[in-house]
């Protein structure tokens, strides 16, 4: 038995040491938001937040959670009102929309870091989530529409 | 049950009361979920059928049932469009929901219920007007019935009909009466200068479910009492199972069963990862004589040899053999294209629930009723499989074939419960329909005014249409998938010739996102270039001289040109053109490079299109960013290889995507045209290469004929 906090809940799940967060999020919690994509770490599908930090889930054993607190796209808001969700609605990125539960997590670590990002800073940032359909050029546009509303807010 | 929509657990009811005809379609609640056919629960309502697309509630719900699937290129929100414009109610107001099987929904363009071929929209664009025109004048008839008025005199809008005194009925309240009015043979459809969805980039309607997570893929089916599997496919072509030991593995914890089926050996366990670790443990020999000697330099060599047969004649006009023999001077070159994977990033997956009575599968698929058929396979008959359509994480043809159904449905009757079969990356890479390879000689005449008098292309690749609808293309028929961008040559030549052998490569091939356009196009407007500079012209102005009679191609090309600023190149860079006319849409693109440390850097696309009448421009730019960076992986990197029958590539370290930090500068231009609606899923991948490769000419002087451009060293 292992016990992690999702999205502000603690969950008590049954499941092997080496089960990667990955599987225990979709198969035994049943957040499907998060999504598997290679099981490698390449394709960022699966990115999750642990401690406001970006991680891959499929390669991040469940049991290696400890107290960190787990964040999912499910646990960004109630209502798709999270200035990146917003951002993204206004400028209608997603295609298949398969990638972007995991491009939005990448995106929403980033800004907390660094509320003003720069093109490099989305670069380095963003290559380790990739669209298939090729969003790309909407994802920049909406990080930097994200941080306008942040902006807006502060 | 939680995580799937009301709309695909209950869709057998539906189903079953026949959504393809008017009439009443359900009576029960959807929205309590209790038990359909329970009575009366809170919230009940009626909903009815107007046609095989649209059911109106009685409590005011307007449901539209996507009859293609949505796998990134927008039919969930251009379809509903289409019909909503003639139904004068807001698209955003529509409930969507997949439909399910059904001859309604066959795919006029393709002759079946199909999503491919940049069809969509060309199939819709009056069918769903149409209905959705019908469907208005039932509900104007039904008011008017009620009203004791005639229906002409009758209008809508914003979902209520109007009576000439003013009075006003919603939909919903003559939804029942509506049904059962006589479908009008022929109604008006709107103006276009009246359209008020229609053309404009009404924000899509998969967005919000798409950036909360709720969007349900076909990874995502929950079902009560449902397992998950994990299979083991043979790891070459052909592969058999010699030996198979499964005692470590069924001792593993959460493994439920070992099902060998017939695509392989499937763990069907309480978790997916369970099944994937207890698969991994199983000890299986397996025979690989069958494609023992397959690997890339046989397949190569097969095309070659093949290449020297005659070819079946796709287009000829005039004599372009007699001409070349004549020709003051002749210019040829062998091209050579590689097998591509999809790479969609949701892998191949299926849920399947098999009782004594029927089947359910649950299913990212472009291809409904063969996707009925493959699990019928295990036993049953087609119409007691029921296919539920879920969103597809990336489609690009793949979700046309079917392979991974099968599994699924044998796994589940072997256990006699729901599971959901998943592949993990390196299965879908290993085990993809891949994009043919391709051999091809082309030549070029001219006359000794330096005139081009004679064009022939003579392509060699395997037809995948023989392989995925056998009987389809008789035998001895150009398979129309092999010579698109070819027999459709746009340049005034006076003698062409297109013909094309047919040769088996002895693996799968499937289509690919703009299928043999992927292929044609580069070996055409490669050589194209290779012409201007023999008969010494600027390609962009040689390309220009023979495309005078072609009115369309021209416009999107000196569009293109002069939003590249062609003819004023910045220092270090340089510029490649193609042009082609794909699923009816006319396109030009110019590359813009630079080099560095010997690498090229594709610095921006310039994208100019003519594709007749759009449904949502915002959603066409997506398509042609989107094709534009599919066709670019390919370009610098794309190639499955082969040896000993095994597939090399396995996952994305070694099948490399175009990422963020990659992506150049796209700019798209759509020309203004009333000219029908043309497909634009997929043309754009295709001129990618040839564009980017002309530019590398334009840079270097070297010709590239073979493809991906890192097999050169140049990326």
């Amino acid at each position: 038995m292992l016990t992690i906090n999702v999205n502000g809940t603690d969950r008590t799940v049954d499941a092997e040491a080496d089960t990667p967060l990955l599987w225990v999020l979709r198969d035994i919690i049943g957040l499907t938001g998060t999504k598997y994509g290679c099981g490698a770490a390449l394709c960022g599908a699966c990115t999750v937040h642990l401690d406001g930090q970006p991680v891959r889930a499929c390669v991040t054993p469940a049991s290696a959670v400890g107290t960190a607190k787990v964040v999912t796209i499910e646990g960004l808001s109630s209502d798709r009102s999270h200035p990146v969700q917003r951002a993204w609605i206004e400028l209608d990125v997603p295609q298949c929309g398969y990638c972007q539960s995991g491009q939005i997590m990448s995106a929403t670590a980033l800004l907390a870091q660094t509320p003003k990002p720069t093109d490099a800073d989305i670069d380095a940032a963003m290559a380790g989530n990739l669209c298939r359909c090729g969003t790309y050029q909407r994802i920049r546009a909406a990080i930097h529409r994200a941080a306008e509303i942040m902006g807006e807010k502060s | 049950m939680s995580a799937l929509p009301a709309s695909l657990v209950t869709r057998r009811d539906v189903l079953k009361a026949g959504a393809a005809g008017a009439g009443l379609v359900l009576a029960i609640s959807l929205a309590g979920c209790s038990k359909p056919g329970a009575g009366a629960v809170s919230g009940e309502r009626r909903q009815f059928a107007t046609n095989a697309w649209l059911r109106i509630g009685t409590d005011d719900s307007i449901t539209f049932l996507c009859d293609r699937s949505e796998m990134g290129q927008g039919v969930y929100t251009a379809l509903p469009t289409l019909l909503a414009e003639e139904l004068e109610i807001d698209p955003h107001r529509l409930t969507i929901e997949f439909a399910p099987v059904g001859d309604a929904y066959k795919n006029a363009a393709i002759g079946a219920q199909v999503t491919g071929g940049s069809t969509s929209v060309r199939d819709a664009w009056t069918k769903l007007r149409t209905a959705g025109a019908q469907a208005r004048e039932m509900l104007k008839a039904a008011a008017a019935k009620e009203w004791d008025t005639a229906a002409s005199a009758c209008r809508v809008e914003n979902g209520e009909i109007i009576s000439p005194y003013g009075k006003r009925l919603r939909y919903g309240a003559v939804a029942a009466a509506a049904a059962s009015m006589p479908v009008p043979a022929k109604v008006e459809l709107k103006d276009p200068q009246k359209f008020r969805w229609i053309g404009t980039a009404m924000p899509r309607l998969d967005t919000p479910a798409k950036v909360d997570g709720s969007a349900t893929y076909g990874i995502d089916v929950r079902l009560p009492g449902m397992l998950h599997a994990a299979l083991a496919q043979p790891p070459m072509v052909g592969g058999k199972v010699k030996t198979l030991d499964d005692s470590a593995a069924k001792a593993m914890p959460g493994v439920r069963q070992i099902v060998t089926t017939s695509s392989g050996v499937a763990v069907v366990a309480d978790t997916w990862w369970q099944a994937r670790k207890a698969r991994d443990a199983l000890k299986i020999d397996w025979d690989g004589s069958a494609s023992a000697g397959l690997n890339d330099g046989s397949i190569l060599r097969g095309l070659r040899q093949a290449s020297a047969k005659a070819g079946i004649v796709a287009r000829t006009t005039g004599d372009a053999e007699t001409a070349l023999k004549s020709a003051a001077r002749v210019v040829r070159a062998e091209y050579e294209l590689p097998l591509l994977a999809h790479a969609t990033l949701e892998p191949q997956v299926c849920t399947a629930d098999v009782r004594a009575d029927g089947c359910d599968i649950y299913v990212p698929t472009q291809s409904q009723a063969v996707a009925q058929a493959a699990a019928a396979a295990a036993g049953l008959k087609p119409a007691q499989v029921d296919v539920h359509t879920t969103f597809l994480g990336g489609g690009f043809g793949r979700r046309i074939d079917v392979d991974f159904i099968p599994a699924a449905v044998e796994a589940s009757k072997a256990v006699g419960k729901p599971v959901k079969l998943l592949w993990t990356r390196e299965d879908d890479t290993t085990h993809d329909v891949y994009r043919p390879p391709a051999y091809d000689t082309v030549a070029g005449g001219f006359d000794r005014d330096g005139k081009l008098i004679a064009w022939k292309l003579h392509l060699t690749g395997p037809s995948i249409t023989a392989r995925v609808f056998p009987g389809v293309v008789p035998a001895g028929a150009v398979d129309p998938f092999a010579v698109e961008a070819a027999a459709n040559y746009p340049y005034d030549v006076p003698n062409v010739l297109v013909d094309w052998v047919p040769h088996d490569i002895g693996l799968n091939v499937g289509y690919w996102r703009s299928v043999s356009h992927s292929l044609n196009c580069f070996v055409a407007e490669s050589f194209m270039d290779e012409l201007a500079l023999a008969a010494g012209q600027d390609p962009a102005a040689f390309r220009r001289s023979l495309l005078a009679k072609q009115p369309r191609y021209l416009e999107v090309l000196e569009v293109a040109l002069r939003r590249a600023g062609y003819d004023k190149p910045s220092p270090g860079r340089h510029f490649g053109v193609a042009a082609m006319e794909g699923y009816d849409t006319y396109m030009a693109q110019v590359a813009e490079i630079s080099l560095a440390g010997g690498k090229i850097k594709v610095e921006k696309i310039i994208c100019a299109l003519d594709c007749g009448r759009t449904v949502n421009p915002g959603i066409v730019t997506a398509q042609v960013e989107s094709s534009i960076l599919f066709g670019l992986s390919a370009a610098l990197w794309g190639e499955i290889n082969v040896q000993a029958g095994r597939v090399q590539q396995s996952n994305f370290h070694d099948y490399r995507l175009v990422r963020m930090n990659e992506v150049p500068k796209i700019e798209t231009y759509q020309v203004s045209s009333d000219a029908p609606p043309g497909g634009i899923g997929e043309p754009a991948t295709a001129l990618v290469a040839p564009a980017v490769c002309n530019a590398i000419f334009a840079a270097t002087r070297r010709r590239l004929r073979s493809l991906p451009i890192a097999r050169h060293k140049l990326a």
